[in-house]
């Protein structure tokens, strides 16, 4: 066969060095979590809501109430499972810490919840919602200094809530500075919110 | 006991492959003739070993062995006997099983039917299958035994997900798997070429059948595995290139290059290394297709529960496999001959540009399933590649090959005339031009549908192969002297891509649906079609509970249909499923999925559900299609040439 | 006088009921639609095919039955009747999900490669195929067949052949 110089022996070896090049990106690959989405919200301020809370009468919470401070916003529900998981730490934390943490209870009410065909009032939404939380942070221990009850999930949707339990670490200026989609692991709060929470609070 | 036995089973079954794979290669590369006849009664004590553990398994879950995780995790007393047959491949663990069966199997049929190939090539062959199923049941035998004992044993199973809890469960994996592992034997063919360093026109003869019969078993498989999504999954869709879909496709592609280029090559002589190239990415893809499938590293429906330690075994063998394949590619191939002359414009050339666009073909799927993958590993953040882009990319690259099917069939060997072949087909292209048009444009003029120029590319290409295939039969038949099988396998195949376009195209162009809340006594329209919801009613199966509503579907006032959609609540899980009703015909499916109860009448008070309906004009054209090409291809295998019993060995 | 009223109403009330009883077989009442708003849904439809749901193993938002899914294309909707456009709508979605959302890559620097990739692959295969038969046109009357030899090998290539 005639040869066609050096190129000719090397196409040879393309094939090769293309697949070498897609396995080095599978392994890569192997060692990413492909449910691990990064929440673009990082960085930028808090989204504004004005939501009733669980206290008794129309009390409502707003974000911008809580500026000038660091503080968390925990997203749960009584029907999460991963929920009940966190809860504990959670609980730990806020008697440890003085950081304050403001639950954000998300679509307590389902649609399983509702009578088949029916459509629930607002008020017995709300009414349900409030005694079904109340119990589960009696008997699991309240870690919030309030609740606030987003029963159609709206305000879930501007903080793009898709995974509950979701946490975010919101600065003294209402900006987010760390969203956690998940349980919060023991790992997590060392490793990740704490330090960050510590370098919040100097600014 | 029997899972135990089982286990041996494979146990010994990893030695005697591991035989299969190094005696017959050492044979081969030293000329010891006693280890290269060695490699068929090893293959076929493989086979039985295989065929025992694969057997135990089924045992244990016809009996219902909970005592056996896999059982435990795939299976329930109350599944009826079918399903829990069919469930030892509904699982990570079986399906592997599966795979390694398979391929013993094809490893058998190899031996059974090589008597025409010399020792020393069946050896090599035999060898590199050998080496193959070494590999896959290592994997097995460390990471996902299907046979792993569940102490103490669960009371009942956790019964199989409902969805895979179908007829489709029962033919989809085995018929993919049949064209998967089936790649495994033209790869062995390359290799065993590459090795001996004889690649010539019957090297790409002998390959040519098996690569055929797994060609064939692919296009079921995965048309099969689109039927039951439309049938199974409750919103008629067939197609979302999920990765895992992609992942069976991409062989696919490689597979239809290979079986083009193999004809040239076979009678040609032509571009042999191209050949070869294709022959060890077929496989490699589907190789890669298990890797993505069960590895974790995406996300979909179809994905098995993934295990990082699965991930990285498969990569190694993938990358062990394929690499060395690859280095003995580079190595080899440069000393291949060259074969005859080819013209720019011949038969060869539009074979070879058939491959090359499938090749690029499959490139752009294979980019965009892993970009996610690539951009996430160079931390540049988390995205989506799905249906829109697979359309738009795809498109455009599979028209071209559409295209050429018709010069390609029509173009003579060597050398060809463009002017002529112009001349030959410009009533076809006319003719087809002409339906492209004018159908859309009369459906939109009876208020159809919009006329959209993908519906008009779609109409074009699919009637050119219609009309440029008749008219090439027509005149073939005209000549003198028999016509072989494969060339009607081959039209048969063509006609099916055709029929499977026109498909495509009318269902994705004129599909209508209606997305109501009905009660008892009321009607939908759809088209011409009138359904009025008759009654509905509690029913129970054998694990399941169902609301079946009944559908009567009017046109001109006559009865031409009933559709009875369910919805399921299995006892197994809490997810209800959808159960969806399809009345087929040639024309169109209606196809109803029930929803859930919503608000009753708000005059009458009386109960509603949702429903919604669809009209799918031609759908079952893309089943047609499929089972033409099918059709095709087994008709094409069963040609003479590929039957002979006796080698005339020809002194050149 | 009341009475007379009574008696007519209870008439009326039978001649109405009689009447629906004759008439229904005829008119079988029309289902409703589940959308409020055909031009709406549809839109709706168009643009949530191509996001992603993002609770589910690689569903659209159009076909997925989760609730968050469920939720987002009533926001769809709404955003719809505020007349945002299709990018406005999918740009609400990023800015609060990401890039992930959407199924149909945005064209910038970090997917030029997948977008144009296909293409410079189709251009670079092409044109190493048709140099390759130009190359091979080239060298090949340099290869060492007679006519004789060509000409054996072609009839036992035919034998070969069963046509």
């Amino acid at each position: 066969m005639p040869d066609d110089g050096k190129f000719g022996m090397k196409k040879f070896l393309i094939p090769l060095a293309l697949f070498l090049g897609l396995v080095i990106f599978l392994a890569l690959g192997l060692q990413r979590d492909p449910k691990e989405i990064p929440s673009p919200l990082v960085g930028h301020a808090a989204p504004a809501f004005k939501l009733f809370t669980l206290a008794a009468d129309n009390q409502t919470f707003e974000p911008k109430e809580m500026h000038g401070q660091v503080w968390m916003l925990n997203v749960w529900a009584t029907w999460c499972v991963a929920c009940r998981e966190e809860h504990p730490l959670l609980v730990e934390f806020s008697k440890q810490h003085s950081l304050p943490i403001v639950g954000l209870s998300y679509k307590e009410v389902q649609p399983q919840d509702e009578p088949p065909g029916a459509k629930m009032r607002p008020e017995e939404k709300r009414l349900l919602a409030k005694q079904r939380s109340e119990k589960w942070l009696r008997t699991r221990g309240n870690p919030y200094v309030l609740t606030a009850l987003d029963l159609d999930g709206r305000v879930g949707i501007d903080y793009g809530v898709y995974g509950v339990p979701e946490t975010y670490v919101i600065d003294k200026q209402g900006v987010i500075r760390y969203k956690l989609v998940g349980a919060i692991t023991p790992e997590i709060l060392s490793k990740k919110i704490l330090p960050l929470v510590t370098e919040l609070q100097k600014t | 006991m029997i899972p135990e036995l089982g286990h041996f089973a494979l146990i010994l079954a990893f030695w005697i492959a591991l035989a299969q794979g190094v005696l017959p290669l050492l044979g081969a590369a030293t000329g010891h003739l006693g280890w290269q006849s060695m490699a068929k009664p090893v293959t076929a004590v493989h086979f039985g070993l295989l065929l025992l553990a694969f057997l135990a398994l089924m045992w244990s879950f016809v009996v219902n062995d909970f005592s056996v995780l896999y059982v435990s995790q795939h299976s329930n007393s109350l599944l009826p006997t079918g399903y829990r047959m069919a469930a030892v491949w509904g699982g990570h663990e079986g399906s592997l099983l599966l795979w390694a069966f398979l391929l013993a199997f094809w490893s058998i049929a190899v031996a059974v039917f090589s008597r025409t190939l010399p020792l020393a090539m069946s050896a090599r062959v035999l060898g590199v299958l050998g080496l193959i199923s070494t590999g896959f049941l290592a994997f097995i035998l460390t990471t996902s035994n299907p046979f792993d004992r569940l102490l103490p044993a669960a009371v009942d199973g956790r019964d199989l997900n409902p969805l895979l809890q179908d007829v489709g469960l029962i033919i989809h994996p085995p018929m993919l798997y049949m064209g998967y592992v089936g790649f495994s034997v033209a790869f062995a063919f390359a290799i065993a070429a590459l090795l001996s360093g004889r690649l010539d026109a019957a090297w790409a003869r002998w390959s040519r059948p098996w690569t055929l019969v797994a060609w064939v078993f692919m296009t079921f498989g995965i048309g099969l595995g689109s039927w039951w999504a439309y049938s199974e999954l409750g919103w008629g869709g067939w197609w979302f290139w999920d990765p895992v879909e992609n992942a069976s496709l991409m062989p696919w592609l490689f597979g239809t290059a290979l079986i083009h280029a193999l004809m040239a090559t076979e009678k040609r002589g032509g571009f042999k290394a191209w050949t070869v190239l294709l022959a060890i990415g077929a496989f490699s893809l589907s190789l890669l297709g298990t890797f993505l499938v069960r590895s974790g590293v995406l996300t979909s429906v179809h994905a098995f529960a993934s295990d990082p330690r699965r991930g990285v075994f498969v990569l190694i063998f993938l990358a062990v496999v394929v690499g060395s394949s690859l280095t003995l590619f580079a190595w080899r191939a440069p000393k291949v001959s060259m074969g005859g002359r080819m013209g720019l414009i011949s038969r060869e050339s539009f074979l070879l540009a058939n491959s090359v666009l499938l090749v690029v073909a499959t490139g752009a799927v294979l980019l965009g399933t892993i970009y996610p993958l690539i951009i996430d590993a160079l931390n540049m953040g988390k995205l989506s590649v799905g249906a829109p882009y697979f359309n738009a990319v795809f498109v455009p690259l599979l028209a071209p090959v559409l295209f050429l099917m018709v010069p390609g069939v029509a173009a003579s060997w060597k050398e060809a005339q463009l002017h002529q072949l112009v001349l030959r087909l410009r009533w076809v292209a006319l003719g087809s031009l002409l339906l492209a048009c004018g159908v859309p444009a009369i459906l939109q003029r009876m208020g159809q549908g919009e006329w959209l120029w993908r519906t008009s590319l779609g109409l074009f290409l699919s009637a050119w192969i219609l009309f440029g295939s008749l008219k090439h039969v027509l005149e073939r038949l005209r000549q003198s002297g028999r016509i072989p099988l494969s060339y009607w396998g081959m039209q048969t195949a063509h006609l099916g891509m055709a029929v499977l376009v026109v498909g495509i195209t009318m269902v994705k162009g004129y599909e209508l649906e209606r997305d109501v809340r009905i009660g008892i006594g009321e009607t939908v329209t759809l088209r011409d079609f009138t359904l009025e919801l008759k009654r509905m009613e509690n029913v129970d199966g054998p694990n399941y509970k169902a609301l079946r509503a009944t559908l009567e579907v009017k046109k001109d006032q006559r009865i031409v249909a009933e559709l009875t959609p369910e919805k399921r609540r299995y006892f197994s899980t809490a997810m209800p499923m959808t159960e969806a009703a399809i009345d087929s015909g040639w024309m169109r499916d209606l196809y109803a999925s029930l929803g859930d109860p919503v608000e009753p009448h708000p005059q009458t008070g009386a109960p509603r559900w949702n429903l919604h309906v669809y009209d799918k004009p031609f759908i079952s054209w893309l089943w047609a299609g499929v089972l033409l090409m099918v059709l095709g291809g087994l008709i094409a295998t069963l040609d003479k040439r590929y039957r002979r019993s006796s080698t005339r060995v020809v002194q050149a | 006088m009341s009475r007379c009223c009574d008696l007519f109403c209870r008439l009326c009330v039978l001649a109405a009921l009689l009447w629906t009883g004759l008439t229904s077989p005829l008119m079988a009442m029309e289902a409703a639609p589940n959308a409020q708003d055909p031009g709406v849904e549809a839109r709706m439809v168009h643009i949530s095919e191509e996001l992603r749901c993002m609770v589910c193993q690689n569903e659209s938002l159009a076909s997925s039955h989760a609730e968050l899914a469920a939720d987002l294309r009533e926001e769809v909707r709404s955003l719809i009747r505020q007349n945002k456009t299709d990018d406005e709508i999918k740009a609400f979605l990023i800015s609060r999900y990401g890039d992930f959302v959407l199924y149909r890559p945005a064209v910038k620097p970090m997917t030029w490669a997948l977008w144009f990739g296909p293409f410079v692959l189709l251009l670079v295969a092409l044109t190493a195929m048709v140099m390759y038969l130009r190359q091979r046109q080239k060298t090949l009357p340099q290869a060492g067949w007679t006519d004789e030899e060509l000409k054996k090998a072609e009839q036992l290539l035919k034998d070969g052949e069963s046509a």
